[in-house]
């Protein structure tokens, strides 16, 4: 009784498939990046190890709201945040034509894989478990969160977190937004999750949800520009630390000092100051909710 | 006829004994195949430069545990919506295939209605059919407007019923024209022949393709997300955004793969039952 023998082509068959599976590719080179301390590294065009040598690509979702950003245009130089990536590239030593702007999703931001761009620029806000996955640059804005409301809304005169208890509420997902509800509402009916703030506006018009909740300029951008007759209730009380937003790098990168330190610069000389007082101006007066 | 015992012949014996040995060596060598696979796959994957980071990122034990029960109420409100939106796309997908089906010149625009319908509701995506219905009805600011969910399922519904109906179809026009002479020759009407003779048959013959689509179903509900609602993968995305961190995502996954593990094993049962009675020719 002769063996019937296993076929070579069998064999390769099942290598190839092991292979496929765990998809064989070469280590990149570059290695392990070391955080900058600040004072070691030198932070100019010539000395940063960006994507592109001499020029620094920055990253935001598309579309990118106003006020942060103008018309869905961030290389304007226009909205807050745009405003801000290039003052800190140009306190690193960028001119305007060295710098790219790239689309990110806020996925793929935070995804461990090799990043797409230098820095992020994205209403993050920093908290320490995500400073687990990615670093931060120290805060460029520090921001409060703010409910709106229809006029007509049961929850419109609302004076403190009690009167929001049984309001349906909304945000966009992903956000520290909709953790303020679950966090300090704490409401009776579950909060309901948006895809982004357009489809999170259009079902407090339609009156699927009686309040949303998203940072403050933001809703003071809704209230002026984006909805008719709403208005903001109010703002969110502040738990803990101040939450602030900061610009995103890959964990470990080289640049982070150098970002951190161009931030921290440009708050002492007043220009975040400056910047926010143009394009966030009328974030102020806001009832606070207790 | 002796009533003797049957006792196999020598080379019946050695047969049999040869046929276990094969059956034996198959089993050790795809086992041993199974293993030297699943070494390499493990070595690779786990020896390449970004794993440490990977690991931490997708299989963190931790941030498994502290998801899984907000994953799971997620969870709760896939399987609710799964079990009515397929009884409600099973019902109305069959309607529109018995319509479709029906013959007489009287009954044209009923066909034209559902030859349309399924020609439209197939061709459109699903995530703007549930855009339409959860964002654009409440609109409409009309009284008694159902919930979102309510129309998040309506949505799926007619959807899933326009794929439905066309296995539903086949099925229908599979079954042999002398099954129809036969049963309108013994006096049955075109409705007793359709109910009693052709449905069950095709039904029977579609199993498979039926309960495939409700595999599909399963994970294309959670797409009411869109309007609000917190379904399983929703909840992992929440999860996710807090600490940065994909391992939710990965539970999720695990317990959709278990969810259909079941509805897999039906369908793969009901295809082999089918199969045998076919070709078996028996009953």
């Amino acid at each position: 009784m002769a063996m019937r023998r296993t076929s070579v082509p069998a064999v390769a068959l099942l290598l190839a498939t092991v292979a496929g599976v765990s998809a064989c590719a070469p280590e990149e080179s570059g290695g392990e990046a070391t955080p900058a301390a600040s004072g070691t590294v030198s932070c100019d065009p010539g000395s940063m190890k960006t994507l592109t040598a001499g020029k620094l690509t920055i990253g935001t979702d598309q579309p990118a709201y106003e006020p942060w950003f103008k018309d869905d245009k961030p290389e304007s130089g226009e909205g807050f945040e745009s405003a801000v990536a290039y003052a800190v590239a140009t306190q690193l030593g960028y001119t305007k034509e060295n710098v790219v702007w790239t689309r990110v999703r806020f996925d793929s931001a935070i995804a461990p894989g090799p990043k797409s761009f230098d820095i992020d620029i994205n209403q993050f806000s920093i908290t320490e478990e995500r400073r687990k996955a990615v670093d931060f640059s120290s805060p460029y804005y520090l921001v409060r969160q703010a409910v709106v409301a229809k006029n007509s809304s049961r929850i419109a005169g609302a004076t403190g977190l009690a009167g929001l208890k049984d309001a349906k509420l909304g945000a966009q997902v992903g956000t520290t937004s909709y953790q303020a509800i679950t966090e300090l509402v704490k409401p009776s009916q579950a909060a309901q999750v948006f895809n982004s703030n357009d489809d999170a506006k259009q079902a407090l018009e339609n009156g699927t949800i009686d309040g949303l909740v998203v940072d403050l300029p933001t809703a003071f951008y809704m209230t002026a520009a984006e909805l008719t007759d709403a208005k903001i209730v109010g703002q969110m009380p502040q738990v803990g630390t101040q939450e602030g937003f900061g610009i995103v790098l890959d964990q470990g990168s080289s640049l982070t000092g150098c970002v951190t330190q161009a931030v921290d610069a440009l708050r002492t000389d007043g220009t975040l100051t400056t910047l926010e007082k143009q394009w966030l101006a009328q974030v102020a007066g806001a009832p606070e909710l207790s | 006829m002796t009533a003797d015992v049957h006792t196999p012949s020598e080379m019946q014996r050695a047969r049999v004994a040869y046929r276990r040995k094969q059956s034996i060596r198959s089993v050790i060598i795809s086992a041993v195949s199974t293993a030297v696979a699943g070494v390499l796959v493990v070595v690779l994957v786990t020896g390449s430069p970004g794993w440490p980071r990977v690991q931490a990122s997708f299989l963190d034990p931790q941030v498994a545990a502290d998801s899984l029960p907000a994953i799971l109420r997620g969870l709760w409100l896939n399987v609710r919506l799964l079990v009515v939106c397929a009884i409600g796309a099973l019902l109305l997908g069959l309607l529109i295939a018995v319509l479709r089906t029906t013959r007489g010149a009287v009954l044209f625009p009923l066909r034209a209605l559902a030859t349309g319908y399924t020609y439209t509701l197939r061709g459109m995506p699903l995530i703007i059919g549930l855009y339409l219905l959860t964002f654009g009805v409440p609109g409409l600011r009309l009284q008694g407007t159902p919930s979102v969910l309510v129309l998040g399922a309506i949505a799926l519904i007619i959807t899933y019923a326009g794929y439905l109906a066309e296995v539903f179809r086949a099925g229908i026009e599979s079954i042999h024209p002398s099954q129809w002479s036969a049963a309108r020759s013994l006096g049955l009407t075109y409705r007793q022949t359709m109910r009693h003779v052709v449905l069950p048959q095709a039904v029977r013959r579609v199993a498979p393709p039926l309960l495939n689509d409700m595999v599909a179903l399963q994970k294309d509900v959670g797409l009411v997300s869109v309007a609000g609602l917190v379904d399983a993968v929703r909840a992992a995305q929440i999860e996710t955004a807090n600490a940065f961190n994909f391992t939710p995502y990965v539970v999720a996954a695990v317990l959709f793969v278990l969810l259909a593990i079941p509805l897999i094993a039906v369908t793969d049962l009901v295809t082999l039952r089918a199969a045998r009675r076919q070709n078996a020719g028996g009953r």
